[in-house]
């Protein structure tokens, strides 16, 4: 027993690759992590923040039970369905107060350590009006573990003015099958901004938010995948523009070699002036991939603008020749077309954050023989 | 026919023969140099002047149907671009693609690994303050012609082909310009130091005023139609087009 107990302390002080820092050497706020079903840190360093397990949390509040299932129907599918019908609850309740602003990031963390194990979460957000906070979220499993599910439902609660931005970087098991479902209420004047990294690995991973906006609400939902060796990944994100002058962006940057990408986005334009523009770039490695951008957008009022743009190509022969030309070789400068291409989603990324992703980005675009 | 005659061939092209998605675009083209030459080649629009150097170069779509290019005395027509060009052959290129997402300070990182070095270089040339900017991405024609340079400076090739660097270029730049195109060329050693040759693909005399040349050749219609000192032929092409060179070369066919 205190053997594995080594194991797992070891395998946590590894997840920095998920932007899970245990050494001390980025400033967090919090932190929160679940190995399998057992939480085994739940912490603040700010006093506005309040951070405890959901299982602690709806005994505290009694408003928390009433957030459960408020924002995803527990009846959506066989997920949710399993997630409702635990009988304990694992997962996280993160809670800022109101007006409070917190740089640091706050990180959770979701790991599968046991092979095969199936993880099933249920975690709650909530930002109260004008506060800001800034989430890393990092998913992954053990060196050891090549199997596993994780699924999880998340409700989260951006409420007048506030701000999140919600940053998740997966890194599964090549067997791994990950069902995460996932809501935001985004309140009056609210922003929730949202990237998903990942470049790893997986068996399945099947995943599409939902964002209801209110009246001038914005909204940014970015992804960036590197789909490989067998990967498939159908993704997605809807915003539902119920709100006055609400805005949402939903844009997609994804490489597929030997597996199977699909992209979904949903916009529905229903309150006046409402804007939405989704977009997603593609870039195919191989003949054994595919990528597929469904893109859907619904106008309900004459005062909706919403627009998409996709493309999906192969990379460039002049672009490779030209790299070529200056010495490199094709493999390396595959590699660096490849990393460029899977930069510029990072853009808008918070600085700090931006430098972590643009590492994971080299390593996995030079990690393999492309 | 050189000046410098050091005996030491770096590049020889014979009865070069080339074709792009069917089509011949030069006809059976010979030159030599040495090394340490400089040699200019002029041509209207279309001759096959970017032909000539991007075949030597090795880019794919350039397929050499008949001839040879030998580089220090081996076949080069099996090496890729990869090979060409750590053997030490450069091209600054004409119309270089944007490559987004990738910055000039990473390509650079990449092509030499030492990153004092690459942002020396860059220094040198005042293009520090492109190392963060994706290459050639919204570059202006002059800052592409001069982000050709700078990455020709990492890679210092021993045969450098430049084409057209000078289209686009504003005055100011061109002193610049020239200044790394002499140091690529070694126009700053003394003639039996220099071991650099180079082609320059060019329409413009002002450069070979500043860079001198060793020799120069028309190219019309994917064949060398005369050669001469550089000079000598600029102001031929100037004075007259390059009328004069077909109809003196068609002359001289007919003489036999």
């Amino acid at each position: 027993m205190k053997k594995l107990d080594e194991n797992l302390k070891e395998e946590i002080a590894g997840l920095d690759r998920v932007g899970f820092d245990t050494k001390g050497e980025t400033k967090r706020s919090g932190s929160f992590l679940v190995a399998d079903n057992k939480t085994t840190t739940s912490e603040s360093k700010e006093e506005d923040l309040i951070v405890m397990p959901l299982s602690f949390a709806v005994q505290v509040y009694d408003w928390v039970n009433d957030l459960l299932f408020s924002l995803v129907d527990r009846e959506k599918d066989e997920f949710t369905k399993e997630v409702a019908s635990q009988k304990e609850l694992v997962g996280s309740f993160t809670y800022l107060k109101k007006g409070a602003k917190i740089e640091a990031p706050f990180q959770s963390c979701f790991f599968l350590h046991g092979q095969g194990f199936r993880q099933v979460l249920h975690n709650i957000i909530v930002l109260e009006p004008d506060s800001e906070l800034n989430i890393i979220t990092g998913c992954a499993t053990g060196n050891l573990v090549s199997m596993g599910s994780h699924i999880a439902v998340t409700e989260m609660f951006v409420k007048k003015g506030a701000k999140l931005t919600y940053t998740m970087i997966h890194d599964w098991g090549s067997q791994a099958v990950v069902y995460p479902r996932a809501a935001i209420d985004v309140g009056e004047e609210a922003t929730f901004n949202s990237n998903y990294i990942a470049l790893t690995q997986v068996k399945e991973i099947q995943s599409n938010p939902i964002a209801y906006l209110s009246d001038r609400a914005s909204v940014k939902f970015n992804s960036i995948i590197y789909g490989k060796a067998g990967s498939s990944f159908d993704m997605g994100a809807s915003a539902i523009l119920k709100g006055e002058n609400a805005s949402c962006e939903i844009v997609s940057r994804v490489a597929s070699k030997n597996s199977k990408l699909i992209l979904r986005a949903y916009i529905e334009g229903t309150g006046k002036n409402t804007k939405g523009h989704t977009e997603c770039n593609g870039l195919l490695l191989d003949d054994r991939s595919s990528v597929t951008a469904i893109p859907e957008l619904k106008a309900n009022n004459i005062d909706t603008e919403l627009s998409h743009e996709a493309s999906i190509g192969k990379i460039a022969g002049e672009q490779l020749n030209y790299l070529m030309s200056r010495g490199l070789d094709k493999d390396t400068a595959r590699a660096l077309l490849i990393r460029g291409f899977l930069e510029k989603g990072i853009e808008g990324l918070p600085k700090n954050l931006k430098k972590k992703v643009d590492k994971l980005i080299e390593i996995a675009a030079s990690s393999e023989s492309v | 026919m050189s000046n410098i005659k050091k005996g030491s061939i770096l590049l020889e092209i014979k009865n070069l023969v080339v074709e792009v998605e069917g089509k011949c675009l030069l006809r059976g083209l010979d030159m030599v140099i040495e090394e340490g030459e400089t040699h200019v080649v002029f041509g209207p629009n279309g001759s096959g002047k970017t032909t000539l150097v991007n075949a030597i170069m090795g880019l794919p779509e350039y397929k050499v149907v008949e001839g040879e290019i030998l580089f220090k005395g081996d076949s080069i027509l099996d090496w890729n671009l990869t090979r060409r060009a750590k053997a030490g052959i450069g091209l600054a290129f004409q119309h270089p693609p944007v490559v987004e997402g990738v910055s000039l300070g990473v390509l650079l990182k990449t092509m030499v690994p030492d990153k004092k070095t690459s942002e020396e270089i860059a220094r040198k040339i005042n293009m520090e303050d492109y190392l963060e900017r994706e290459v050639n991405v919204g570059f202006s024609g002059g800052e592409r012609k001069k982000d050709e340079l700078l990455q020709l400076m990492a890679q210092a090739p021993q045969f450098v082909m430049f084409d057209e660097p000078d289209s686009g270029v504003d005055v100011d730049s061109i002193k610049l310009m020239v200044k790394i195109m002499r140091k690529l060329l070694q126009k700053n050693k003394p003639i039996r130091e220099r071991k650099n040759s180079g082609i320059i693909v060019t329409h413009s005399g002002v450069i070979l005023e500043e860079i001198h040349a060793d020799k120069g050749y028309v190219i019309v219609d994917g064949k060398l139609l005369c050669s001469g000192p550089p000079l000598d032929i600029f102001d031929q092409v100037k004075n007259y087009g390059f009328e004069r060179c077909i109809k003196e070369a068609r002359e001289s066919e007919k003489a036999g």
